[in-house]
């Protein structure tokens, strides 16, 4: 089972549609109910901050599946206007649109790898992995 | 979309049944203060069992519900949050503290009449 989809953002409903194909994903790759739940929620703030920051884009999803490691990958990205400091923004509370700013570092949190790449004025990649132990 | 708010006695019960989209939250609270102001209800149990996702939006608009209601003199408990779900806000950093909570909707209606009667 090797496959990649994606989703792309361009209304609100879209946040609803990854995060429940992502989670139907979690669940074919045999991640738990907690796990899937920490999957979906991650999808969720994601994809809403291209749809709010970056207007659209897409999310995809991509099963890992070595011999020795299982996983899920997600991709989120758009070609908005960029983070300016991505230090910053991964400060909890940081928000610029009057949101609790609990997104990217909660996405940190609920996932194991983390990594963004943002350039101002080209877009936002963050790609993030969780492992199936 | 719209989540039916069922009257009963001096309280408003609502189980919220779907997978919530931000309009639909959004159309939520406001349905739910007006309802609060025309009832004249003061006592309010939001059931959450089959919710299993809350993301940081959600949590948001579920918090601003519980201070909006309060500001108007309805209290509101929270009910049912599965443990997945509050696994998954705590690591969001969301601790919903200021938020009365309860196990099902029948502890709600006994932590509301509890509140209420103080
Ligand atoms: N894809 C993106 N493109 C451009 N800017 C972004 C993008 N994602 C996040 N940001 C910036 O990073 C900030 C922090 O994002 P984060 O998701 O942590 O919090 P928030 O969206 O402001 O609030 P919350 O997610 O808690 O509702 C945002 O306010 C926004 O300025
Ligand atoms: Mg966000």
């Amino acid at each position: 089972m090797d496959f990649q989809s994606c989703v792309n953002i361009k209304k609100e409903w879209d946040i609803v549609g990854a995060r429940q194909l992502g989670r139907d994903i979690a669940k074919k790759i045999g991640f738990g109910t907690v796990d899937q739940a920490r999957i979906a929620t991650a999808i969720s703030e994601l994809a809403r901050n291209i749809y709010l920051y970056a207007g659209t884009g897409k999310v995809c999803f991509e099963a890992i599946e070595d011999i020795n490691e299982r996983g899920l990958r997600i991709v989120a990205m758009d070609e908005g206007p960029g983070i300016r400091d991505v230090s910053q923004v991964m400060e909890d509370g940081f928000s610029t649109s009057g949101g609790l700013g609990a997104g990217l570092p909660g996405v940190k949190r609920l996932m194991d790898d983390f990594d963004v790449i943002s350039r101002q004025g080209e877009g936002t990649e963050v790609r993030v992995v969780k492992w199936l132990r | 979309m719209r989540i039916p708010i069922l009257k009963l006695h001096n309280y408003l019960l609502i189980s919220i049944q779907i997978d919530l989209d931000d309009q639909t939250a959004i159309q939520f609270q406001e349905d739910l203060l007006s309802k609060i102001h025309e009832s004249g209800s003061t006592g309010v149990v939001i059931d959450l069992t089959s919710v299993d996702i809350i993301d940081s939006f959600i949590a948001k608009v579920l918090g601003d519900v519980v201070s909006m209601s309060d500001l108007m003199g309805a209290k509101v408990v929270l009910t049912g949050i599965q443990p997945a779900v509050a696994m998954t806000l705590i690591d969001l950093g969301i601790h919903l503290q200021d938020v009365p909570t309860a196990l099902d909707l029948e502890q709600g209606l006994i932590k509301l009449r509890q509140e209420l009667e103080e």
